[in-house]
């Protein structure tokens, strides 16, 4: 279990990004967390890799306080973050860099069944090089490739739909339903798209830096639709809002 | 004319430099050879399409390729094992009409005192009407840590109509001082393609300089180089593309500065005709940190995920 006690976060020129956010991840859970652009959900996701530093409050996996934890630590205690915007790699190749998430534990043709399952034609990308030739769609489902192959305890996706295209979305969703089924912690899924949305088991909206709704995902969807916050499901910090 | 082969004799700090700058498997080279100890010859075979004869007024060898020879390799390391040597060699290539030849040069010098040991080998290609060579060479010093250990190659090369060289060169390690000067000319079709790899440390410092003259139609010249200053090292590169005719050029410079490092590049593009069509491009910086960011959230250390994006930056 992931828990944010009262997390907040402010830039280096002074804005405040994520105010107070808590909120508690329970093992075997799909969580989505939606809303607006620049609301703050990849920041939120980059304190939960150790990308960045909180300001105040805590984080807390499996009852271990990790908020002074670093990045290669928490990745260490099974902490996986698929990037918004994957980073490219002059000179390593998709093999490479499966090798080195999978600790080498693939052999190239297990490396081609994770690139078959993000929807790329494996003897045709194993040895490209990640780097700027690569078209978005392509890195995009390269990083999600890395992602998976770590079988994390917890794994956050950062909009992992984004500049896939509709044929591949869906094999997607296979993905990420084929994880829910055999999850050994817990998955959240950033994301504005109806159809990974329906995956969850929860749903948390974020808006403006703050927590506006969590809940069941059939309990938020209807007041989401409506356009309408629920901050009074979300009166923070709450223990146990799951 | 020195023609005979010479049996393979050769110091064991020669073999262990020969396994790294011409993958020599400890027993024999596939091809013809010349291999070159301290300034003199441990080793020489000619085969029936490619002749290594002994220079008569200066150190070195001419290598003739017969037109027509295909897929044949020719090995011509230089190797120094202690420290005191300077040896200096003119080696030329003569690579027949049609040919296509695999040459693989490469230098290892292996010190043990702060005493200088310098390999300044000074290759000239002529490469007939659509013939094709790959260039291989990697320069290495071993042994000491603190040395004087100094390679400075210098190649000239004419590629005749419709011919191709392709330059593939790595200094990664234990060389203090570097000067490599390149220069070629291209007759029309010709086309050159070079890739340097260079990496630097503690207070080594790097020189390459190249100048192209794309003389005929429709030849081209792609000069790239990918290099690492960590330490205290200096480089510089240089590129010089002269286009004096309808023709392609480009020119790159690929460097990430570590520690404290610099790099200065200096590119020179020169067209004397409307229809010369010459890029450069350069990029010097550390390396990105979300680049290591992401290979730390797979688990690896910093220092871990900073050694393999310089691996293969410079693969
Ligand atoms: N490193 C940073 N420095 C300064 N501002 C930042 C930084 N990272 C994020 N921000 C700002 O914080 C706000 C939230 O950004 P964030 O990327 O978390 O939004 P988001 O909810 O993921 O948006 P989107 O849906 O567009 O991906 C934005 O206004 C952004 O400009
Ligand atoms: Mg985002």
């Amino acid at each position: 279990m992931l828990e944010l006690e009262n997390l907040s976060w402010t830039t280096e020129d002074g804005t405040e990004v994520l105010k107070n956010v808590s909120l508690q991840i329970p093992d075997g859970k799909v969580v989505v967390i939606t809303g607006p652009n620049g609301s703050g959900k990849t920041s939120l996701a980059k304190l939960i890799a150790g990308i960045y530093e909180p300001t105040s409050g805590r984080i807390v996996l499996n009852g271990e306080d990790i908020t002074e934890m670093g990045i290669t630590e928490r990745a260490r205690r099974g902490i996986s973050y698929a990037f918004q915007q994957p980073v490219r790699f002059k000179g390593l190749t998709v093999s490479d860099l499966i090798a080195l998430s999978s600790k080498d534990n693939l052999s190239r043709p297990d490396m081609c069944d994770v690139l078959v399952k993000v929807g790329l034609c494996a003897t045709d990308y194993i040895d490209r090089e990640v780097d700027s030739t690569l078209s978005g769609g392509e890195i995009k489902r390269i990083e999600i490739a890395s992602v998976i192959s770590r079988h994390s305890v917890l794994t956050v996706f950062d909009e992992p739909e984004a500049g896939i295209d509709l044929w591949s979305f869906t094999n997607l969703i296979d993905v990420f339903r084929d994880m829910q089924k055999n999850l050994n912690g817990s998955l959240i899924i950033i994301s504005h798209q109806e159809r990974i949305i329906d995956i969850a088991d929860e749903l948390v909206v974020i808006t403006d830096g703050e927590i506006t709704a969590c809940g069941p995902k059939d309990e938020i969807m209807p007041s989401l639709m409506d356009g309408k916050g629920c901050r009074k499901m979300c009166e923070m910090p709450r223990e146990g809002i799951f | 004319m020195n023609a005979e082969n010479k049996e393979l004799q050769m110091k064991e700090e020669t073999k262990e430099l020969l396994k790294i700058v011409s993958d020599f498997d400890g027993t024999e080279f596939k091809g013809a050879y010349n291999i070159r100890e301290d300034g003199g010859c441990a080793g020489r075979k000619s085969t029936e399409n490619i002749t290594i004869e002994s220079k008569e007024d200066k150190p070195g060898i001419n290598i003739h390729v017969k037109p027509g020879t295909k897929g044949e390799n020719v090995f011509i390391p230089a190797c120094i094992t202690h420290s005191g040597v300077d040896d200096l060699v003119y080696n030329d290539f003569y690579i027949g009409e049609g040919a296509d030849v695999t040459v693989i040069a490469g230098c290892g010098v292996h010190t043990i005192t702060e005493e200088e040991s310098r390999h300044n080998g000074i290759h000239r290609f002529f490469i007939e009407k659509n013939a094709r060579v790959r260039y291989v060479e990697k320069h290495i010093g071993t042994g000491a840590t603190k040395a004087n250990r100094f390679i400075d190659p210098e190649t000239d090369a004419y590629l005749a109509e419709g011919s191709y060289l392709e330059m593939d060169t790595t200094q990664i390690q234990g060389v203090e001082k570097t000067v490599r000067k390149t220069r070629a000319k291209l007759d029309a079709g010709a086309k050159l393609v070079i890739r340097e790899k260079l990496m630097t440390a503690d207070d080594d410092t790097a020189e390459t300089d190249f100048v192209v003259e794309l003389n005929g139609e429709d030849c081209g010249a792609d000069v790239v180089s990918r290099s690492v200053a960590r330490g205290n090292s200096r480089q510089s590169f240089r590129a010089r593309l002269i286009g004096n005719t309808r023709c392609t050029g480009h020119s790159e410079c690929d460097a990430i500065i570590a520690d404290h490092g610099s790099v200065l590049s200096v590119p020179e593009l020169e067209a004397y005709s409307e229809d010369a069509a010459l890029i450069h491009e350069a990029a010097i910086g550390k390396i990105a940190g979300e680049q290591i960011m992401k290979l730390q959230t797979l688990g690896l250390t910093e220092e871990e995920a900073e050694a393999k994006i310089i691996e293969g930056f410079l693969r």
